[in-house]
């Protein structure tokens, strides 16, 4: 197992290096420029002026060193420096990736800012998904094509088949412009001090997490069903009811830990997705996540923010499959890494 | 076994029953209102422990308060609730005085007989938002800041032609041109050049300007309110300025609240009242006429002088030409028909404007036969016929001029050459609209074109290697809109023989169709001579008619911003020269 680590975690890192070589090559290479997004009013002396100050007239291979120069020696540097309030070096000077959009902020900064209202929002939508996907895919699978199971796999066929974008505007419709129970603006500002604010935050993160939440348990409650199916018909579970153990002991005990483990894995799986998958959801109730900073970058052509997304978020996934195939290990003991 | 499944039967019975409860308001609205009833009860209590709160919706995000370090108009409208300048526009385009006391003329002294200098006096007893005085030195370092080009500064247009800035006294700032500047309000006139604070930025000049972040996102105003907090592009959260020089500010808080799509901010002040005012609403016309219909808000319109136009390439774009398409060389490739009058003036009768304006572009166009469109002075009338369509007109004046369909296709040839074009524009959904009007208007005459587009950030990018960007034009027409600020010398600065764009300039003129006129540069250079006043206006009325009258253009939209504010929000005086928020300090409920 330990020699299965180290040689997982090895083969990390060409993997990301490529990864961000492909990043950077296709942001650089794709047409458009961050002075495009400045009013039409403004000079070509002045636009060539501003890119100057970008550092956007570099050729690719020096942009390229430095920018892996500043995401992995500088960044972490400082984010250490930061956490443990300690100096490391000239902090002043060292270089940090910074953002076009926002002229001379590290791009840093700015997602470490947006990161507890991603994980509020999403990471919530996660829990809700579970602790209501769970339940109903084993009672679905023990109560195989009763009403229960029919209706269960037609909620979750529609929940997974209808985007988010489309489930998102309905709430807004019904419960922001119709029944005005919930609000549609997401206020960041909201400090959450007493019962009433906490009361408030509930409020605004109920459309965006009931949205997500939806999505996200209509695929874990099939999974929960189809794995729970594939364990009922097993010999051990004949055994194990033979012996004159109670149903539900059968199915919490033998069953549903079984079937959990493909489970646990896709939960795991799922995790890089809830800073990445958010995108539009986050967009659409003014949720200001990492999604949303995500989009904004776009819009704006703030390509250092782009790459830096989207490198965090491979490495999220990079990293994560190994935790999943760790996990896998460790539940199911008939599997050996060698 | 029954008996060991019941406790999941009751965990069903409850899903089952939640699912039942959401679906329930919808068939009981008697509840839903006692709720929505009771939910607004709490809110007015709320509104009045937390004061008196203005909520204004931004679909894009503020990422800076103020226009010097970054160039969108969501920045600049954040930096215009606490940043002011020496003197506003008004909606009508007149110059209203804000931190000086009066506007400098020639008549009154302020501006020099031989237009060289302008002298503003600031009001007496100005203060920062912090309580420190504001001085003739704060202007003198805010033109120093932003014209110094390490600053890297998005609104240095405003300050060239300027020699130097000085102050004169405490309270007097004489600004002097290096050239004569018969217009000389560009800078310190608008939200987008307002005064900084020369104690606070003293520091920030030059390439230090960009890591100044704290002076970045609290910048001291001079304005009715003062910023407390600034969460780049999410939230910008304003408190009354006690050191406000006019009457204290009406909110307690203002929140600039950023991010979403216009749809959703329309209706966020239309349909829910949730904010205030949302501004720059590119929400089809009939969905913004539905959501107005629920009586919350009001959809309001504001001008300033953008003008959507397709632009008539007078050189010869065609792909055989390999690096000389579109080059101008002194004249000497001419387009093959387009630079034949009637032909463009056919295309340009045969356009029904007021269907264009009224179906694609509702509250923010009306049809328009200039290039200058506005302030009113400078609008020429002799124009006007173009505002119906004459599709018989059309075709008898290209029949006249020997433009006919020879070969029975049912296309126009000029000269052996059938009158195919292609017409190109930025991806934008109310643009491939118009295209396909025109194609099928176009096609009644005899002409045919094929449509192309390109994304925004490429048409208008400006990359030197892309062949797709408005520069390069390298189509015999294309669409958009620019537009004149508030004197019009400057954009119609752009139309003179030497702004053409060719490869040995990079491309880098405002003369983008290509067309030389002697007499309009002789006028021109008149122009840039004389004063403000009726012989300027004339001029300017001069110069909007040779362009459009020489086919080099062809205006189509006078095209103006949408915003929403709620009915119950007053003092709101949208303005399409300035910020939108430049008189935020006289809104009240």
């Amino acid at each position: 197992m330990g020699q299965y680590l180290v040689r997982r975690l090895l083969t990390i890192i060409p993997t990301l290096i490529a990864i961000s070589f492909v990043i950077f090559a296709v942001l650089d290479l794709a047409p458009g420029d961050p002075t495009s997004a400045l009013p039409e009013t403004i000079r070509p002396e002045i636009r060539q002026q501003i890119r100057k100050a970008m550092g956007l007239d570099e050729p690719f291979p020096v942009k390229y060193g430095l920018w892996m120069r500043q995401f992995f020696v500088n960044e972490p540097l400082s984010l250490i420096e930061n956490a443990f309030d300690i100096q490391i070096g000239d902090g002043e000077k060292r270089l940090r990736v910074t953002s076009w959009g926002r002229r001379g902020v590290p791009v840093m900064d700015m997602i470490l800012e947006r990161v507890p209202q991603t994980l509020w929002v999403v990471g919530l939508a996660y829990l809700v998904a579970i602790v209501i996907a769970v339940p109903i895919g084993v009672i679905s699978a023990i109560r195989q094509y009763s009403i229960f199971d029919q209706v269960g796999t037609f909620i979750s066929l529609i929940g997974y088949s209808i985007p988010t974008f489309f489930t998102g505007l309905l709430m807004i419709l019904l419960f922001s412009v119709k029944l005005k129970w919930f609000p549609m603006i997401y206020d960041t500002n909201l400090q959450v001090v007493d019962w009433k604010s906490f009361v408030e935050q509930l409020r605004q993160s109920a459309m965006p997490v009931a949205v997500l939440g939806f999505f996200q348990a209509a695929i874990l409650a099939r999974f929960t069903r189809s794995s729970m199916l594939d364990n009922i018909p097993m010999d051990y579970v004949r055994t194990a009811t033979a012996k004159g153990f109670r149903e539900r002991y059968v199915v919490i005990r033998h069953i549903l830990r079984n079937s959990l483990i493909p489970v646990v894995t896709l939960i795991a799986l799922g995790i890089p997705a809830i800073f990445s998958g958010a995108i539009i959801t986050e967009q659409i109730f003014r949720v200001n996540g990492l999604g949303a900073l995500l989009i904004g970058a776009i819009q704006l052509n703030d390509i250092p923010l782009v790459q830096t997304l989207t490198f965090i978020f491979a490495c999220l996934i990079v990293v994560f499959n190994l935790i999943a195939d760790v996990i896998y290990g460790i539940l199911d003991p008939r599997i050996r890494y060698s | 076994m029954r008996r060991h499944i019941s406790s999941l039967r009751v965990v069903a019975l409850l899903l089952a029953m939640a699912f039942l409860l959401a679906a329930c308001p919808a068939a009981a609205p008697a509840g839903g209102e006692s709720m929505a009833a009771d939910e607004e009860m709490a809110e007015e209590e709320a509104m009045e422990e937390e004061g008196k709160v203005l909520t204004i919706l931004y679909w894009q995000a503020a990422s800076l308060p103020g226009p010097y370090l970054s160039g969108g108009t969501k920045d600049q409208d954040a930096g215009a609730i606490t940043l002011e300048p020496l003197a506003n526009y008004d909606p009508n385009g007149t110059i209203v005085p804000r931190l000086a006391v009066e506007i400098p003329t020639i008549e009154n002294g302020g501006v020099s007989e031989d237009l060289m200098t302008i002298t503003w006096t600031l009001k007496e007893g100005l203060l920062w938002s912090d309580g420190s005085n504001v001085t003739s030195e704060d202007v003198v370092f805010t033109w120093q800041y932003c014209s110094t080009e390490e600053t890297g500064c998005t609104a240095s247009e405003a300050f060239l032609g300027i020699e130097s800035v000085e102050a004169v006294d405490d309270r007097t700032i004489k600004i002097t041109f290096d050239s004569p500047t018969p217009y000389p309000y560009n800078a310190f006139v608008g939200a987008n050049t307002p005064i900084i604070s020369s104690v606070q930025f003293a520091d920030c000049v030059g390439a230090a300007a960009q890591t100044c972040n704290e002076q970045n996102t609290a910048p001291l105003g001079t304005g009715p309110y003062r910023i407390i907090d600034f969460k780049v592009n999410d939230v910008a959260v304003y408190e009354r300025n006690p050191h406000y020089h006019g009457d204290p500010a009406y909110f307690d808080t203002v929140i600039f609240k950023g991010g979403g799509d216009a749809a959703s901010a329309a209706r966020a002040v239309l349909e829910t009242g949730e904010a205030d005012y949302a501004w720059n609403l590119q929400v089809e016309p009939d969905i913004l006429r539905d959501m107005e219909a629920a009586g919350l808000g009001t959809v309001i319109s504001a001008f300033a002088g953008y003008v959507e136009r397709v632009l008539v390439n007078q050189t010869n774009p065609h792909s055989d030409l390999g690096d000389d398409r579109s080059e101008y060389m002194g004249g000497d490739n001419p387009h093959p028909f387009l630079t034949f009058a009637p032909i463009p003036q056919a295309m340009s009768m045969a356009i029904d404007r007021t269907l264009i304006s009224e179906q694609l572009y509702g509250f923010a166009g009306k049809p328009t036969c200039n290039v200058i469109p506005a302030p009113l002075h400078y609008v020429s009338d002799s124009n006007d016929g173009c505002l119906t369509q004459d599709i018989d007109g059309a075709n008898a004046l290209l029949d006249e001029n020997g433009v006919l369909d020879t070969d029975g296709d049912g296309i126009r040839e000029y000269n052996g050459m059938p009158l195919k074009i292609s017409y190109q524009t930025s991806t934008n959904s109310v643009r491939q609209k118009t295209q396909a009007l025109l194609r099928q208007w176009w096609l009644q005459i005899g002409i045919e074109t094929e449509l192309i587009n390109h994304d925004a950030s490429v048409f208008f990018g400006g990359d030197p290697n892309s062949p797709d960007t408005y520069q390069k034009f390298y189509t015999d027409l294309q669409m958009y809109t620019t537009g004149p600020t508030i004197d019009p010398q400057q954009h119609l600065s752009n139309w003179i023989c030497d702004q053409i764009p060719m490869r040995d300039n990079s491309w880098g003129g405002g003369n983008i169709f290509r067309g030389c006129n002697a007499e309009y540069d002789a006028l021109f250079e008149q122009l840039t001579q004389t004063p403000v006043g009726p012989e300027r206006e004339a001029l300017v009325k001069q110069l909007n008619d040779i362009n459009v009258q020489s086919f080099y253009q062809i205006p189509l939209v006078y095209r103006g911003e949408v915003s929403a504010q709620l009915d119950t929000l007053k003092g709101v005086w949208i303005n399409g020269w300035d910020s939108q928020m430049w008189n935020v300090g006289d809104w009240h409920r």
